[in-house]
């Protein structure tokens, strides 16, 4: 019954972590659906998007015709320089990654735990891993925002008590936007913040291995004005 | 001045032998010595130790995946040494489950750092990125001012094939955008540095000593990308 009920859509669940960005941040989302935060303006906040290949402060995808071969984001799309953009080297760019200086990193995930820990860069059985800059990111960020599908297609819970892939760093994030919600990481566990419109908490525990916490001020999920 | 200006490809990359190790910069498929590779694949050179931030793509297009194909290279240092999805089983996935190839997979800044650290001098270092996963494992942890750090040495090559934008005759080099982005740690930490140059070779002493990423004195060779040269 509840699988036929709408879900969140994916720009939704980013426009929904973009929301939390403050002023003067800077941010660095990841490849794939993260990059779909920079799709949501906020004209009253001044943001500084840096990509791991030493792109500090680049603009809005470019439109076709318009692209520059030579400027990329980290997922390799071409986007458009703005004003103040610097350029740094590989070394540099993780320089300032590591230094702590990036305010928020969003990432996609395979599972999320209710102690921060995440996992987003091996699968069993495969060797090897596609981790990039995951690791350097998630271990420094001030902050580590999850955008992922609350299961997986066969229906399995991604929020769990503890992750069952190898890691990418233990108890690193704070807020998690999943197609059923938004969460909240704390001491205590995930906090259900805000459920998708038709989504009851009982239904939402249903598909989380995870106890969530059912605050009193629960709110449905805020979509952009 | 030693001349540094070679007029093939093939010629630049004719003296590497069985066994080295090389670097391959590049970034989403932006500042690849694609040309350089190429001559390196009809080189024919085997035994190679690969050091590049993934193990190709699945692109037509020629990349460190190339030689991979080609059987090649014998290991790799690289931050993806799986694709950022799994269903696409590049040349490199399948030799690597089959055991035909070996690879440590390495943090993105790590690798940068390790780099680095070998263009630097610099004999090791801690870095917090890896800390309680897998990747950590075996290696020497430290707690410095309260927070763990594990410790990663440099990874140094016989070869950097670099590409850049503009040179001089005496091998300064600059970059354009995120082209930079591994091309000057990799360019400064090899023993031979060679050089595909997009855009012009112009005489020493034409380019401004102050807008120049890597310094001549790091270059060994360079080569001119012809009109009918892998721009992209």
């Amino acid at each position: 019954m509840t699988e036929e009920k709408p879900k969140l859509q994916r720009q939704a669940m980013c426009d929904r972590l973009a929301m939390e960005f403050q002023d003067d941040w800077i941010v660095n989302l990841g490849v794939g659906m993260p990059t779909l935060c920079s799709n949501y303006v906020d004209p009253t906040k001044d943001l500084i998007f840096h990509s791991e290949n030493g792109v500090i402060g680049y603009g809005p995808l470019a439109p076709a015709g318009e692209e520059d071969r030579h400027l990329v984001n980290a997922g390799g799309q071409n986007v458009v320089p703005i004003p103040g953009m610097a350029i740094v080297h590989h070394a540099d760019s993780f320089a300032l990654i590591r230094s702590g200086m990036v305010d928020v990193t969003v990432m996609g995930a395979y599972e999320v735990a209710e102690n921060g820990d995440f996992a987003n860069w091996r699968i069993p059985n495969r060797k090897g891993g596609g981790i990039g800059g995951a690791m350097d990111l998630a271990a420094c960020a001030k902050q580590v925002f999850i955008a992922m599908e609350h299961t997986t297609r066969d229906g399995k819970p991604r929020m769990l008590k503890r992750c069952a892939l190898p890691i990418t760093a233990p108890g690193v994030v704070t807020l998690v936007a999943t197609d059923l919600g938004l969460f909240k990481v704390t001491p205590q566990g995930f906090e259900l913040r805000e459920h998708a419109p038709g989504w009851t908490p009982e239904e939402i525990q249903e598909a989380t291995e995870a106890t969530l916490i059912i605050p009193p001020d629960l709110k449905e999920f805020r979509f952009r004005d | 001045m030693k001349n540094k200006i070679y007029q093939s490809f093939d010629e630049a990359v004719a003296d590497v032998a069985d066994g080295s190790a090389f670097m391959s910069p590049g970034f989403s498929g932006v500042g690849v010595p694609r040309n350089l590779l190429a001559a390196l694949n009809r080189q024919g050179a085997k035994d190679l130790t690969g050091i590049s931030n993934n193990c190709g793509t699945l692109d037509e297009k020629i990349d460190v995946g190339t030689l991979i194909a080609a059987r090649q290279v014998k290991k790799m240092y690289a931050a993806f040494t799986s694709p950022t999805h799994p269903s696409q089983i590049s040349p490199f996935v399948q030799m690597y489950n089959d055991g035909e190839i070996d690879a440590e997979t390495v943090p993105q800044g790590t690798l940068a750092e390790r780099i680095r650290a070998a263009a630097s001098g610099i004999g090791a270092f801690f870095t917090p990125a890896s800390v309680g996963t897998e990747l950590a494992e075996g290696k020497e942890h430290r707690e410095i001012d309260g927070r763990t750090y594990v410790l990663e040495y440099p990874l140094h090559a016989d070869y950097a094939l670099i590409r850049a934008f503009r040179a001089d005759t005496f091998g300064n080099l600059q970059f354009r955008l995120s082209q930079r982005n591994f091309n000057p740690i990799m360019a400064m930490a090899a023993r031979v540095t060679i050089v595909e140059v997009e855009d012009e070779i112009v005489p020493v002493g034409e380019l401004d000593p102050d807008k120049i990423h890597v310094p001549g004195v790091y270059v060994n060779r360079l080569v001119k990308i012809p009109p009918d040269g892998i721009f992209d």
